[in-house]
């Protein structure tokens, strides 16, 4: 198929950017969006033009590196779908496709469409654990977690770290991966020791660089991992409930 | 000249790594602080290193070229860690997991090594369980195991089918809580290009920042790279994308010996290539082949759709040729079985080039639910890049190349043939022999980085008490420094006409026609005229846009590619000494009657470890014997 990308150009954090238009004859359905513009890159290497600058790795859909926005939804607006996962059968010939990066004050571009998501991290040192250092943990079946909170866990800890959800939010909030990271441990009881300090660091980390939630929800729509947005009720209440516990007590009998 | 001693403690194969943890030196806790440790990598190895030698209290510098450490190759693997827990009470135990992973590798590794990942396996678990890593449970509360390729016992620990995700998400959340605590430096976005020594031992490293171009050095008293495989000199591979040999290859060219570079692995259930413009190759985990069942048509004619041929036209070819282990047999032979169904025109698809992958029994015996709560997301995953419904109609699945047994050779302390270098994770060649078991990677990288790498850095380190480190400003970091400089200098002035993917993908085609499944004696001969003379292009006809001091994607992939060149050319020349079928791959020369992989234990029952000696000359081989006293060395047999 052909089409016509318009993508955004900068050559660095502090260069203006614009858009360019380039062309792309003979597009193959069963290419990935990626595989195209591993095409285009190829092509303008030939014509003299620096290629596209791009994020990516695992290209299926898990390591959370690449990530733009492509004609206004965060990895395309379809469900459960990194970027690197989208074909090229879900566009149709003729088609003029806007690609972007991620537009979000916490997330400053660095070239082209490749942003810095280090905020991210900074949310995670200041509580994304469970302090246990290494040769101290106690034997694995000791501890039976029913299912369905396993279960639970692992559907909170299916986050890739993308941040489709900042990129899609308005506000430019990091609400869904802060509750995602944070419901994977509340939620288990090797987690609970650390459950109300882990949640006021880590709300408190994501004020300091990223937009307030207002309810919009746009952050679920984008999500590639179909996180749901039901967890940042869970970590707004353990958020209240960390701030006005008193500490000493180690939270006993207020966990429920 | 370089003498290979792998330092194996004496004793009992049950009692070597007791016994040699005692006798290790150790730090004392006012001193650890007084050593810097830098970790190159921040997978399962160098998250889980890193985090348990700051927590001893060492002083630990991470570099990683991912923005974040979350996302190294690790995270993609999908389908579980072997330990030797025996919680299903089918037989399992440390011997018989150490017994299986000797014999799955087929006799070309270490016992010694082998029997202590057998032991720590299972501290792992409780480990990543007290981490919150969520795996799988039963309903009783308790933890799920699942039978995986090439052993009859349930050992297999997952999460859905992003285990390795959520590995690695436990061990670099144990890094980010030093990093928090300032006993990890982390500098995300840089590449290490080359490793000092000084006096002959490890002196820091040398690394470019991808964002600006900067060159920096970084000393420190002992250096360990836990970077992962070479799978990617093929080109397509299950590898990310951005998977290199880069930096073990530079400690290559500085003295450190690559150790059996041919033993690379073929993975049976990847999804066949569908156009020239492929850019990896995406694996269905393993686990599949527990419920799935392998067959292609009898005639090669037969163009109906899988569901309109009866049972009685269908070639179950693995039940029929390996009863006992039938779809379970191990990845090599599953490999092969396949590529020789499809070179005898039997293989299905549009390009004819795959086997399928039938769920329709299992559907029937477990119900569609079942086989849903089991591999729900990998059937997603290949409906959406197949665009066909694996509840409806079966896969199609072809090998591909996944994962690279040979390494940096280390000893028992995990560290190469220069000092104060260690070697961990896929990036070192130590415990999978000529073939690795499924679930054995994650396993080896977090024992290699919790339980073995705290033990034997400070065993090194304690020898280096009292003594000043090397500074950046001595004339051997100067000097690498410059060497890393002028090479991105060279790649910008060639201003040829071809891209680095380019040249590299032209060198996987070779790579994987020589150096594939099979191999021949003339086919290797031939591939070592051909890589020089691609490589000769390279040099005279590379294109590299922009400039050396932004992000600029093709520049990091010349260097990469480069490396690949002299790599894979090493590769092919181990592959063409070794005259014997072994493990992941067969000899054409060295075959049984009927067509099963020959082993010459007579000739080849050593490790190939291979010394740099200068550019432009070929390697020198070094030979490290293996014994084997508590294995008996048998041919395989999966019939
Ligand atoms: C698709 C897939 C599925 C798999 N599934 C399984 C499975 O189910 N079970 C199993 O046991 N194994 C599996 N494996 C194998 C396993 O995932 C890997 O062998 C293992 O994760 C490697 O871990 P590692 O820590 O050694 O290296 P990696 O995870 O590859 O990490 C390498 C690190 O080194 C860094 N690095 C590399 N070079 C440099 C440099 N020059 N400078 C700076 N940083 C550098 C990278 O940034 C990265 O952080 C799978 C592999 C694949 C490809
Ligand atoms: S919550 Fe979803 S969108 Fe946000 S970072 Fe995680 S995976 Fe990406
Ligand atoms: S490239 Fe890894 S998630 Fe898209």
């Amino acid at each position: 198929m052909d089409l016509t990308l318009k993508v955004w150009r900068q050559d660095g954090p502090q260069a203006r950017g614009r858009f360019e238009t380039y062309p792309v004859q003979g597009i193959s359905a069963d290419m990935s969006f990626l595989e195209m513009l591993d095409i285009v890159n190829e092509r303008l290497i030939t014509e003299g033009v620096e290629p596209i600058q791009f994020e990516h790795d695992c290209r299926e859909g898990i390591c959370g590196s690449c990530g733009v926005m492509i004609n206004g939804k965060a990895h395309g607006g379809h469900e459960r779908t990194a970027t690197c996962q989208l074909h090229m059968r879900t566009f149709k010939d003729g088609d003029t496709i806007v690609v972007e990066p991620w537009r979000a004050g916490a997330f400053p571009v660095i070239r082209d469409l490749v942003v810095n998501r280090s905020a991210l991290d900074r949310i995670i040192e200041v509580g994304g654990f469970i302090s246990v250092n290494t040769g101290s943990a106690p034997e694995a079946n000791m501890l039976p977690i029913p299912k369905e909170v396993s279960d639970a866990a692992m559907d909170a800890a299916e986050c890739i770290g993308c941040g489709a959800c900042v990129a899609a939010c308005p506000n430019g909030a990091a609400q869904l991966f802060t509750s995602a990271k944070l419901q994977h441990l509340n939620l288990l009881p090797q987690g609970q020791a650390e459950r109300w300090q882990r949640t006021v660091a880590m709300v408190e980390k994501m004020e300091e660089y990223f937009g307030g939630c207002t309810n919009h929800g746009e952050c679920q729509v984008a999500c590639p991992k179909g996180i749901s947005i039901d967890f940042i009720s869970y970590m707004n209440r353990d958020f209240i409930k960390g701030k006005s516990l008193n500490r000493r007590l180690g939270g006993q009998g207020l966990a429920k | 000249m370089v003498t290979l001693d792998a330092r194996i403690p004496d004793g009992p194969i049950n009692e070597k790594w007791e016994s040699h943890r005692f006798n290790m030196r150790l730090v004392n806790p006012a001193n650890k602080r007084r050593f810097t440790v830098i970790m190159i990598g921040s997978g399962l190895a160098g998250a889980s290193g890193a985090a348990s030698l700051a927590e001893l209290g060492y002083n630990v510098k991470v570099f990683t070229y991912h923005d974040s450490p979350r996302r190294a190759h690790s995270i993609a693997a999908q389908g579980g860690i072997n330990a030797a827990k025996n919680y299903q009470n089918d037989g399992d135990s440390v011997f018989r997991l150490f017994y299986d992973t000797i014999k799955g590798g087929d006799f070309r590794s270490r016992e010694a090594n082998v029997h202590r990942l057998a032991e720590l396996s299972v501290n792992i678990i409780d480990q990543c369980v007290a981490q919150g890593v969520p795996f799988a449970r039963e309903y009783g509360g308790l933890l799920d195991n699942r039978s995986f390729g090439g052993v009859q016992v349930s050992r297999t620990f997952y999460a859905r089918g992003q285990t390795g995700q959520q590995l690695l998400l436990g061990a670099y959340s144990t890094l980010m809580r030093q990093v928090g605590l300032g006993t990890v430096e982390l500098f995300p976005r840089q590449e290490m290009l080359d490793v000092v020594t000084v006096d002959g031992r490890a002196a820091g490293v040398v690394v470019r920042d991808l964002v600006t171009g900067e060159v920096s050095s970084h000393a420190a008293h002992a250096v360990v790279l836990a970077t992962g495989g070479y799978g990617n000199v093929y080109y397509l591979s299950t590898n990310a994308k951005k998977s290199n040999a880069t930096a073990a290859w530079r400690a290559h060219k500085r003295g450190a010996l690559f150790a059996n570079p041919c033993y690379t692995q073929i993975h049976p259930t990847c999804i066949p290539a569908s156009d020239d413009f492929q850019s990896k190759l995406t694996l269905m985990s393993e686990s599949l082949r527990n419920d799935g069942r392998i067959w292609v048509p009898k005639d090669p004619a037969d163009t109906r759709p899988p569901n309109q041929i009866p049972e009685a036209d269908r070639d179950y070819y693995l039940e029929r040729m390996y009863p006992s282990f039938g779809n379970l047999v191990p990845r090599d032979v599953a490999s092969r079985a396949a590529k020789r169904q499809v070179d005898q025109g039997r293989g299905v698809g549009p390009k004819r080039n795959g086997v399928y992958l039938d769920f329709a029994e299992a559907i029937q015996r477990l119900g569609r639910k079942e086989v849903e709560e089991r591999y729900g997301n990998l059937f997603e995953m290949y409906d959406r890049i197949t665009d066909e419904d694996p509840y409806e109609t079966p896969m199609r699945i072809y090998p591909a190349i996944h994962y690279t047994m040979g390494g940096l050779w280390v000893d028992y302390n995990l560290m190469s043939s220069i000092p104060g270098v260690f070697v961990a994770g896929e990036a070192n060649f130590s415990d999978h022999g000529a073939n690795r078991l499924g679930a054995s990677a994650l396993m080896q990288g977090l024992a290699d980085g919790y339980f073995i790498l705290p033990y034997t850095v400070g065993d090194y380190l304690a020898g280096l008490l009292g003594q000043k480190a090397p500074g950046t400003d001595h004339p051997a970091f100067v000097e690498a420094r410059k060497g890393v400089e002028e090479q991105t200098r060279r790649f910008l002035s060639i201003k040829g006409t071809k891209s680095p993917d380019h040249f590299h993908r032209e060198l996987g085609k070779i790579m994987w026609e020589q150096a594939g499944m099979e191999r021949s004696k003339a086919g290797l001969e031939q591939a070592l005229r051909d890589i020089p003379a691609l490589r000769a292009d390279f040099d005279r006809d590379l294109r590299i846009l922009g400039t050396g001091d932004s992000l600029n994607d093709s520049l990091e992939k010349a260097g990469r590619v480069a490396d690949f060149f002299e790599l894979g050319e090493l590769l092919i020349r181990d592959a063409l000494h070794r005259e014997e079928s072994c493990g992941g791959h067969l000899r054409i020369e060295s075959q049984t009657e009927d067509g099963e992989a020959m082993r010459d234990d007579e000739h080849f029952s050593y490790v190939g470890a291979w010394e740099w000696t200068g550019d432009g000359q070929p390697q020198a081989l070094h030979k490290e014997a293996l014994t084997f006293e508590n294995i008996h060395v048998a041919q395989r047999s999966y019939k």
